[in-house]
């Protein structure tokens, strides 16, 4: 067994973890591993060549960003965060419930640029978030809000993330596609974008099971704190 | 018939014209990188033909295509552009809009299912017309058509505007669009080398290879590790992938390729949700929000990561060998 091919997994790893251009690392991984599989150069060009070419599919979501921009300058992300904004005046709990819903869905329409840290939490999430918590516990702390924001920019991530797996044009889905397709298994996307839902339901119930905990939290302290200065 | 290489030559189309704006704007390492790559989505058919019939020049010219790309990636610079709207005019067309701005963005998934749905039902004078190979994939670049045209109606902006817009983002997006497309192709550079071999033959060593279990528990755990290194789980599946998924797994044990790709890749999600990194998803938003810790954004998605990988991990136990 030659193990020095290896090597190319090395070179990921190191170059990701040096932050060199990823583009640069991958090929240079790639090129790596064939050299010390012994390709030849010309082999090794056509190698890669054809697994680029044979992997075209997995840009095809550029052909929605003519879309997207189209709408964007027609005013879709404002629309969003008024949306996103008319979520105020919940309790702090159903304003991050209600958020990770939204992120969600529009995530799995493929619209992952609508909201975000920059785009929804910093302006709109978090001191929304943090007006609902005064109002159950006015004396919040600096780590208080740390933790809060912190909060907001989690459910921010996970409503992303466990959302986009499931539309089919982004990179996830096509990835596994284009892999099994290079190794001669036919999948279609939408029987992979399916076996996403599953999770997508769990991370919606789990991450909406932690802030209502969050927010207990915080009533129990604010309950204590009454207590205190009652008696 | 509709094909789906129709679909690559409209890319390139786009990929070409974003190249010749930049041109025209004297941004010459996006122009050279943007044309290249429209060049080789355009020429891509043509060289998988010629490969076939064992003319391997075409595929070595894409071969050096490919590293002129890597050589350019690290010279794009993100530039500011002029945005074609004032804050200002978004906000009133947003008001004016308001949920009609959804229903464009609506019909590229609605129309794409349809056409993965009945697609194959559908003749015209007794021809198909959509080709059965990456029928789903054919039915998006159409659902991007008619959802471009959509969004031009609703906006009461021409077509053109679309594509200059699209432009700018995908300048903005830049070297990023092609890491998934990269790391596709180097999870077969990885098989024909053999390294997804030779980390079956390691994992051979100090795992019970013989055990469906234990050949899935280190399969997903190898993803949220290899992501946690590398910061992406797109990166951590061509090698997971070729080492145990594929091997052990699928030829092996038997497993569902689709329900294993999608899970699996999901297991590196929470990997993402763990390291600092994925900078732009954990580094980024602690900055922004004026957090104290940078890691703040970590420590708050930690319990969640875990159960959601635990559950993961568990439906994949429960689903991929049925």
């Amino acid at each position: 067994m030659n193990y020095w091919p290896l090597l190319g997994v090395a070179v990921i790893v190191v170059g990701f973890l040096l932050r060199f251009n990823p583009v640069l690392v991958v090929v240079t991984a790639a090129i790596s591993s064939a050299m010390l599989a012994g390709f030849t150069v010309p082999a090794l060009l056509a190698l890669l060549g054809k697994s680029f070419v044979s992997s075209r599919m997995l840009l095809i979501f550029v052909l929605t960003l003519p879309v997207i921009g189209l709408l964007e300058r027609a005013g879709l992300r404002e629309h969003a965060q008024r949306w996103i904004g008319r979520l105020h005046g919940l309790t702090l709990a159903r304003l991050l419930i209600g958020y990770l819903l939204l992120r969600q869905l529009l995530a799995m329409l493929g619209l992952t640029g609508v909201a975000g840290p920059a785009q929804t939490v910093r302006p709109l999430l978090a001191p929304m978030g943090e007006a609902a918590a005064e109002k159950i516990l006015p004396t919040l702390s600096d780590a208080d809000r740390d933790e809060l924001r912190a909060m907001a920019a989690a459910t921010d991530n996970i409503g992303r993330f466990f959302g986009e797996d499931v539309f089919i044009a982004l990179g996830a889905v096509l990835l596994v596609q284009g892999f099994y397709a290079q190794h001669g298994i036919e999948l279609t996307p939408l029987s992979i974008a399916l076996w996403a839902l599953p999770t997508a339901i769990a991370a919606f119930i789990i991450q909406s099971v932690r802030v209502w905990l969050y927010q207990r939290r915080l009533q129990r302290r604010a309950a204590s704190a009454r207590t205190e200065s009652a008696s | 018939m509709l094909r789906i290489e129709y679909a690559y030559w409209l890319i390139a189309a786009f990929l070409l014209y974003t190249g010749l704006r930049n041109l025209r704007e004297q941004h010459g390492w996006h122009a050279a990188f943007w044309l290249v790559l429209g060049t080789l989505f355009g020429s891509g058919d043509y060289v998988l033909a010629q490969q076939a019939t064992g003319h391997a020049l075409p595929a070595q010219l894409a071969g050096i295509g490919v590293i002129v790309l890597a050589l350019l990636a690290p010279r794009l610079r993100r530039h500011a552009h002029v945005e074609g709207n004032n804050a200002e005019q978004r906000l009133q067309s947003a008001i004016r809009l308001g949920h009609k701005l959804f229903v464009p963005a609506l019909l590229i998934p609605l129309v794409t299912l349809l056409v993965a749905l009945f697609g194959a039902h559908l003749f015209i004078a007794g021809h198909a017309v959509f080709a059965t190979p990456q029928m789903t994939l054919t039915g998006l670049a159409l659902a991007c058509l008619v959802s471009l045209f959509a969004a031009a109606r609703v906006a009461h902006a021409p077509m053109r505007d679309g594509l200059a817009e699209g432009r700018r983002l995908l300048d903005a997006i830049g070297w990023a669009a092609l890491l998934p497309l990269l790391l596709a192709a180097l999870g077969e550079v990885f098989t024909q080398s053999g390294v997804g071999a030779a980390i079956a033959a390691l994992a051979g060593t100090f795992l019970p290879t013989g055990s469906a279990f234990a050949c899935l528990l280190a399969f997903a755990l190898g993803m949220v590790l290899f992501t946690v290194i590398m910061g992406n789980a797109f990166a951590a599946f061509p090698v997971m992938m070729a080492g145990i998924g594929l091997p052990l797994l699928i030829h092996q044990h038997g497993a569902n390729p689709a329900i294993l790709g999608s899970m699996g890749m999901l297991c590196g999600y929470c990997g993402t949700l763990l390291t600092p990194m994925a900078a732009d998803f954990n580094l980024v938003p602690a900055a922004l929000l004026e957090l104290r810790s940078p890691y703040g954004v970590i420590r708050a998605q930690v319990w969640s990561a875990l159960w959601i990988l635990a559950t993961t991990f568990m439906l994949m136990w429960l689903l991929v060998f049925r």
